[in-house]
């Protein structure tokens, strides 16, 4: 561990907690800063667009209890203010948030931990989201394996907790708050992200996954709304990955000839 | 029916939203994790999650929507900036972004 804590900013490094209890509530404590701020922010704007659009407190408390991805939780909303069928609305959500897949599968073998029972990781695949999910990514790997899932699961039920209490709030606001005060709300949680992920530009594959991914998103949006952004994974993921083995492939044959 | 109705929307929305978080995990028993296969797939949700972030910010649905797309752009570049010069001070970085983004549009409403 301390061999290991010189290297790489110190922004994406945690020491080891005494136990794994503590890594729980470590995880808890680091979501409650800056992430919660964030996110809280993002899910006011979301309690406040379910009172315009005339959905009940109760509803919208559940729909960022059971859902928990903002995206597609607002296409839910836009879809029912518009009367759409129940494959519509289903269809749409459903291709919003299949990014959640990867994501998962990507995260587990970090999580990973001999012992653990499996219904545990069937419960914190609910936590997954951007920002648990990225945080994670970054900050699981200098842990030890018995912590990584409580720190994990402690940042993303702690995230939820203030995600569900923030919906409430927007909701009871709503029309209070001025524009330009939304917009700044609205635009919290992109730019959030974008600097989350700055960390990872120090890791070739990522790095050209993220770069490839972000000029990819817009114009395949333009293309098409509804498919654009799983074609933007496949296209940009997938020759992100080409490139990254082809310069790995270069980089060996020409150390070994 | 008129009740119930938006029940059945959210219930809909949060199984299929847990439908491939579950089969993430399912999923991820099968795959070697030091293999190619799972390479990839990590390689497609960074592309995936940058495509999302960037069309928030490029092609934003919603109240972002009234504002001007070299606003936003500006925005996003001010936060990159501030955050890579303030040794990665994300605190600093977010606020500028938005406040950038506030000032900018305020401007073009209160100086046509």
């Amino acid at each position: 561990m301390s061999s290991s804590r010189g290297s790489g900013p110190s922004a994406t490094r945690v020491a080891a907690y005494p136990s794994p209890s503590a890594a729980a509530l470590g995880g808890a404590r680091a979501a409650l800063g800056l992430p919660a701020w964030v996110l809280g922010a993002g899910f006011l704007g979301f309690g406040s667009l379910c009172r315009q659009a005339g959905v009940s407190l109760w509803l919208s408390l559940a729909s960022t209890a059971t859902g928990w991805a903002l995206p597609g939780q607002i296409a839910l909303i836009e879809l029912y203010v518009v009367g759409a069928s129940l494959l519509a609305v289903t269809l749409a959500v459903g291709l919003t948030n299949a990014r959640l897949l990867p994501m998962t599968v990507a995260l587990i073998p970090e999580l990973r931990h001999e012992g653990t029972p499996r219904w545990r990781y069937y419960l914190a695949a609910h936590f997954v989201a951007v920002t648990a999910w990225t945080i994670a990514m970054q900050r699981c790997p200098s842990l030890p394996r018995e912590q990584r899932m409580p720190y994990f699961v402690g940042f993303g039920a702690a995230l939820w907790l203030v995600s569900i209490a923030a919906t409430g709030i927007g909701f009871a606001l709503a029309g209070f708050v001025p524009n330009t005060v939304t917009l700044g709300l609205v635009f919290l949680n992109p730019i959030y992200f974008m600097l989350i992920f700055v960390a990872d530009f120090r890791y070739r594959g990522r790095a050209l996954a993220l770069g490839l991914g972000a000029v990819a998103g817009p114009v395949l949006h333009l293309v098409d709304p509804d498919w654009g952004l799983l074609m933007t994974g496949l296209l940009a993921g997938s020759a992100a990955f080409a490139i990254d083995q082809a310069l790995a492939a270069r980089a060996t044959a020409r150390r070994d000839g | 029916m008129d009740e119930a109705w938006p029940w059945v929307l959210v219930l809909a929305a949060a199984a299929v939203t847990y439908l491939w978080r579950g089969l993430g995990i399912a999923l991820a028993d099968r795959i070697d994790p030091e293999g190619r296969v799972f390479q990839w797939v990590a390689a497609v949700t960074y592309a995936l999650l940058a495509g999302l972030i960037a069309r928030l910010i490029v092609l934003p649905v919603g109240p972002l929507e009234a504002t001007a797309l070299t606003d936003r752009l500006a925005a996003a570049g001010a936060a990159l900036a501030i955050f890579l010069v303030t040794r990665r001070n994300m605190l600093l970085g977010v606020v500028t972004g938005v406040s950038v983004l506030v000032l900018l549009t305020f401007g073009r409403v209160a100086w046509p």
